[in-house]
């Protein structure tokens, strides 16, 4: 059945909105705030015998748009060995090397059935507040299993036919250092999915199956069409970039991750064979990680092209089955995010070599995991996990945004007063950090500094950062940002992890501080051809002191 | 001369519309005279003076204004400085930690107050309210003293945690407010003493960064009524829809930030309550956007902050509006991969459509009407424009859709509208569907002059029940404001699980803020016909961050009572509540409201009698040309019925009635179209 053009934008408008609203309902009923405040979950719709991305909803964490293909896939092949597929079906799993990401992200796939058969697949991924494992949170620097990060749950029916087994959701709870939230959060996700089928089966009564179906397609031929065009702009030839991972958290080597992009025409290659090898701590990542961060990088640079799989046609990967870009279990994966910001880092880095108007200096390429967890007076238990800011590179247009959020997310950082209300601590600072932009012709934005005191007794401290030792460089001339710092006192000296930006099991003490310096983002152009009055700003306003 | 006159203004960025009521005779007028830029108070005059010569008969103006909305878009407030705790000065340009657009890493953004004049004292407050270090007021004086060396015309006063605790906001207030020269002092805890920094940090800067402006805007309409004899009373309209003395604007200008659209939506509650529909949504389409909002059961949705730009947070309760980028001035054209797409870049209304011979060339939603026949080239709405060129919207359309479409221009011109309302229907699902109410239920209501066009089609698209057409769509504003109530939003954190919350103490807190904003409605002098108090919860279960309003009344002030009725909103919310988990209080919120009197909606239906004879001419519609029949809607009398293919013209919008649907003309001059 062929469309007609007019149908087929109207069913991409209402298919997107399908997929948005599952989005927005579990952003409004889930518990953790990373799902709630940071968006670090995703929706969408997937294709029936091979799992990929059909729609993705557009206000999810961007780097599942490339991942979930890979999981609804998994639940295929799971459910098709089984051979016991039912509607109402709920598969349920974490499993990295199946599905991309971390142990941290669950991922609910639901078939979508009309008249017996498969039509598509709706799936739900979101972060999980604790998964188990040996760091609360699961950011578990110096993991060397994945068994050491949290439980693995593969793929298993979490509805059977519509029917609840509370038999797994016993074994997920018993898991959790924080089961309450956990258990609200999947049940956000059901409530995303059952909405998910309520608005499909609106949508096919008024348009038909048939039509659906051929617009879906349809949609596919036209992401590829667009990504081919944009890569023809591209002039052809072979352009190469290199960066650093600080080291694996267990041994305290820099880890390269290499890059050469090749355009050829309207088709592009990009190959990782010079990257390190999988490395003993944990980051490394799946494959289908790997190619979840390339996808996110592009869209950076190409914004027009859809969260469909279309995308990745005209794009070979070349990934070593033995580099650190493509493992397999218990291999950890905890990491995984600084892993995939630098490859971000170096997609950028080669493409300001074929097309320096397109690009940007680098983010400040690291999301500094930190957790602070104790128990109160009263015995509870409290967890304060968070992300934090940087610098966002400059840009043809501009000096870059001050304190943003990282490339591969769209989370915001909760307030002060909303973590100094749920944990005991107090930010003694919470501030930019001057001189942290790299210079240019337009400078990079600032990272920020945050400064922590204990008001409890005890606390152990996890810190999952990097760019400790390599700083995010700068393109088109530009110059390097400042360096990721972590600063504890110890006995009133100050001191610096051994391994910089990870740290196992500081034990803090009431009164005692911690800082966090963040790195801002790479300069864009020649700092010789920074104008005076913007000089002279930087000057007056404090964002350059040296 | 007695003042009689109730006199609604509202100044928008081409016209300044102004309704005029007779208080004792209950005859309306309107007129529309051009918006003046730089100083909106001399079109304001004009407005009124054209209607009402002798202006000692004014009794009240109540007036919409953009004063602090344009200021806020154009950064042209006053320079304002910031005085806040040690550590905390960037929070301000920090912002949550967010970034422009999700795709693409090149945003910027500079906060209203620069770095250099954010400066830090010595204070701080635990978020459990307890003072760890008590405000040195020598630095804060200082502070100041450098701020108004540097040239600052206002300041604000954020203090972290202060809403827990405003002892050191308050002492510091004091001695801030003992040396500042002017009243341009916005502290952050008299403005919003609710937890979230950011949101209470950028709420009152942006406020003293409106104080200079907004004030001496009013200051000058003061003088300029006073000039022409009047002692009438100024109320300016809030984002929230209601009313506020012109003392409260002064202090609070940054509840202005959405007053224009507001009264409008206020205006079509009133109107459709009277007309029997308390469920609607209204929407106004105009050059760049298509503004939605709900009303259910007679009662605008308020949401609890909005972002006027990137990084722009205003928390105040308002007026809930989603904007999505399709106007009359959305550009059609075709993405990379071959996909018709309609916005969100917009030609605005300079250059505007191709049909408006002003420069653009790529077409526009406008321009697709025009070839459709829809708006007749010959005498477009707003009066004062020459004819529209026809032949030039066809070549845009066919150039840039068609011919890579492989569609004649008509066929593209009828995709282009398609998917535009595709586009407008999925705003429409977005405030309805998406929130659980059933569009079925409800009306759609167009104000402004670009919706009524588009209102058929987005009844079939979206499956509403009927659309109802103001009498003067184009000045709906303009009479909210004659109409809006006053009203005065308290807010207070409590930030506990329910069980550890003294619900005595809590009930005092509402009954002290009810107090307190009865007091204001006292200072007010106006005369109400009847007052009242609506009471919510923000709550959640433990362990969610966000929030969910909850309406309680006064008797429900205990933990059952509470659980109650927030268990009831989840249901309705997300379908399923969860057993067994702690609900948690985030903010206590109060709503004094002054119900200013009614005056009687069918004073603005029609007199005539007679049924118009309609002109003829050929509209495209569903792949063909149908000879349609077009009315003056300004002589249509009460009850005249029109079967469609019809178009009704009135000076300030044009309405299509497509084949399939009816319109009837009620008791109040409204049309009402449905399935005929």
């Amino acid at each position: 059945m062929s469309l007609d053009p007019i149908t087929l934008a109207v069913l991409k408008g209402r298919l997107e909105q399908i997929a948005d609203e599952m989005d927005a309902t579990l952003f409004r009923s889930a518990f953790n705030p990373i799902i709630a405040e940071a968006h670090d979950a995703s929706h969408g719709l997937y294709h029936a015998t091979t799992g990929e991305t059909l729609i993705q909803g557009k206000s999810g964490l961007p780097v599942f748009v490339g991942a979930m293909s890979f999981a609804v896939k998994a639940v295929i092949d799971k459910a098709g060995a089984d051979g016991d597929l039912a509607d109402g079906d709920v598969y349920i799993f974490n499993d990295p090397y199946d599905g991309g990401t971390h142990l941290s992200d669950f991922k609910l796939v639901r078939p979508y059935m009309r008249d017996g058969k498969v039509f598509c697949w709706l799936a739900s991924v979101g972060h999980w507040h604790d998964v188990g494992g040996n760091v609360p949170g699961n950011y578990n620097p110096v993991a060397t299993e994945c068994f050491q990060e949290g439980m693995l749950i593969p793929p298993v029916k979490l509805y059977a036919a519509g029917k609840l087994r509370g038999d797994i959701v016993s074994i997920l709870r018993s898991n959790s250092r924080l089961p309450t939230s956990l258990y609200g959060d999947m049940n956000g996700q059901v409530g995303a999915l059952d909405l998910g089928i309520k608005r499909m089966d609106a949508l096919l009564a008024e348009y038909g199956a048939a039509s659906v179906e051929a617009a879906l397609g349809e949609l596919r031929a036209r992401a590829a069409k667009m990504m081919r065009a944009n890569i023809a702009d591209l002039p052809d030839g072979r352009y190469s970039a290199e960066d650093w991972l600080d080291n694996d958290g267990i041994v305290d080597e820099p880890l390269k991750i290499a890059l050469d992009i090749t355009i050829a025409g309207d088709k592009m290659t990009l190959d990782f064979s010079r990257t390190a090898k999988a490395c003993a701590g944990p980051v490394n990542i799946a494959y289908s990680t790997a190619v979840a961060a390339c996808y996110v990088a592009l869209k950076h640079v190409f914004q027009d092209v859809p969260a469909n799989a279309g995308v990745l046609d005209p794009i070979e990967f070349k990934i070593p089955e033995d580099s650190l870009l493509s493992v397999k279990a218990p291999k950890p994966v905890g990491g995984y995010t600084e892993t995939i910001l630098r490859l971000i880092d170096v997609v950028f880095q080669a493409i300001a070599q074929a097309a320096p108007e397109r690009a940007n200096g680098c983010a400040y390429g690291t999301i500094n995991a930190l957790s602070l967890a104790g128990w109160r007076k009263n015995g509870q238990r409290w967890v304060m996990f968070s992300f934090f800011g940087g610098g966002h590179g400059g840009h043809p247009q501009g000096d870059g945004l001050n304190h943003g959020n990282a490339p591969i997310s769209t989370a915001t950082i909760p307030p002060v007063e909303i973590l100094e209300a749920a944990y005991p601590v107090m930010f003694t600072q919470w501030a930019l950090r001057p001189d942290s932009g790299g210079a240019g012709k337009h400078r990079g934005g600032l990272g920020a500094v945050y400064e922590i005191e204990l008001l409890e007794e005890n606390a152990d401290v996890f810190l999952f950062g990097e760019r400790g030792k390599f700083a995010p460089p700068g393109v088109a001339g530009g110059q390097a940002a400042a360096r990721n710092r972590f600063v504890y006192a110890e006995n009133g000296v100050e001191r610096e992890p051994p391994q910089i930006s990870k740290m196992v099991g500081l034990k803090l003490k009431r009164g005692e501080r911690l800082r966090l310096e963040t790195p801002g983002g790479g300069g864009y152009g020649n700092p010789a051809e920074r104008t005076k009055e913007a000089i002279e700003r930087d000057r007056t306003l404090g964002y350059v002191t040296k | 001369m007695n003042r009689k006159h109730v006199i609604g203004v509202d100044v928008g960025g081409t016209f300044t519309d102004v309704f005029v009521l007779d208080e004792s005779t209950g005859k309306v007028e309107i007129s529309k005279v051009p918006s003046t830029r730089g100083d909106q108070s001399v079109g304001f005059m004009a407005g009124i003076r054209a209607k009402v010569p002798d202006l000692a008969s004014v009794a009240t103006v109540v007036h919409g204004t953009t004063v602090g909305t344009n200021a806020l878009l154009e950064r042209k407030g006053a320079k304002t400085g910031v005085i806040t705790t040690r550590g905390f000065r960037d929070v301000l340009e920090m912002r949550r930690r967010d970034r422009p657009t999700t795709w693409g890493l090149w945003g910027t953004f500079e906060p209203v107050v620069p770095r250099d004049l954010r400066l830090e004292v010595a204070e701080r407050t635990l978020a459990d309210g307890t003072i760890h270090t008590a405000v040195d007021l020598d630095q804060v004086r200082a502070a100041a003293k450098t701020l108004i060396e540097k040239g600052c015309e206002a300041v604000a006063l954020i203090f972290v945690n202060a809403f827990a605790n405003d002892a050191n906001e308050r002492a510091a207030a004091e001695a801030l407010r003992a040396v500042w020269p002017n009243p341009h002092v916005s502290i952050s805890t008299e403005l919003l003493p609710e937890i979230r920094e950011f949101e209470r940090a950028s709420t009152t800067a942006l406020n003293a960064y409106l104080q200079p402006p907004v004030g001496s805007y009013l200051q000058r309409l003061e003088n300029r009524l006073k000039e022409g004899g009047s002692d009438a009373q100024i109320l300016i309209v809030q984002s929230n829809g209601g009313v506020m003395s012109v003392e409260s604007a002064r202090r609070r200008p940054v509840r202005t930030a959405l007053s224009g659209p507001a009264a409008g939506v206020i205006a079509c509650q009133a109107v459709a309550v009277a007309a029997g529909f308390p469920n609607v949504i209204t929407c106004d389409m105009g050059g760049t956007s298509f503004d939605v909002s709900l009303i259910s059961n007679g009662e605008a949705a308020l949401a609890a902050q909005t972002s006027i730009d990137f990084g722009m947070v205003v928390r105040t309760p308002m007026i809930e509006i989603v904007t999505i980028g399709a106007g009359g001035g959305s550009i059609a054209g075709l993405d990379r991969g071959g996909l018709l797409q309609i916005g969100p870049e917009s030609a605005g209304s300079d250059p505007g459509p191709v049909c408006y011979g002003k420069g653009n060339t790529r077409p526009t939603v406008t321009d697709a009407n025009v070839v459709m026949g829809r708006i007749d080239a010959e005498r477009p709405i707003g009066g004062g424009k020459n004819k529209l060129d026809v032949a030039a919207a066809k070549a845009a359309i066919e150039t840039h859709v068609g011919m890579p479409l492989g569609l004649d221009v008509m066929a593209a011109a009828e995709a282009i509208i398609r998917v535009a309302n595709a586009r407008m229907a999925g705003a429409i699902r977005l405030v309805s569907i998406e929130r659980g109410f059933d569009p079925r239920d409800f009306a759609i209501m167009p104000f402004g002059g670009g919706g009524s066009l588009h209102v058929s089609a987005l009844m079939r698209e979206v499956g509403l029940g009927r659309a109802l057409v103001p009498r003067f769509p184009g000045v709906t504003s303009a009479l909210g404001c004659v109409i809006a109530d006053m009203r005065h939003d308290f807010v207070r954190t409590v930030n506990r699980v329910l069980d550890q919350i003294d619900m005595a103490a809590l009930a005092q807190q509402a009954k002290d803020a009810a107090a307190e904003g009865g007091k204001l409605l006292d200072a007010a002098g106006v005369g109400f016909a009847s007052r009242s108090v609506r009471l919510s919860l923000d709550m959640h279960y433990l362990g969610q961050t966000h929030t969910l309003s909850v309406p309680l009344e006064a008797s429900e002030f205990t933990a059952k009572g509470v659980m109650a009725a927030f268990e009831r909103a989840y249901e309705a919310a997300f379908g399923r509540t969860l057993k067994g988990v702690a609900a948690k209080v985030l903010n206590l919120r109060v709503a004094a409201i002054g119900h200013r009197p009614k005056f009687d909606l069918r004073t603005m239906a029609p007199t005539s009698t007679t049924m118009p004879t309609p002109r003829h001419r050929d509209v495209w519609m569903e792949g063909a040309w149908h000879k349609t029949a077009i009315y003056p809607r300004m002589e249509l009398p009460v009850g005249a019925k029109i079967a469609g293919p019809a178009i009704l013209e009135q000076p300030d919008t044009t309405i299509l009635v497509e084949p399939g649907f009816a319109a009837q003309v009620d008791a109040f001059g409204n049309l009402i179209i449905e399935r005929g």
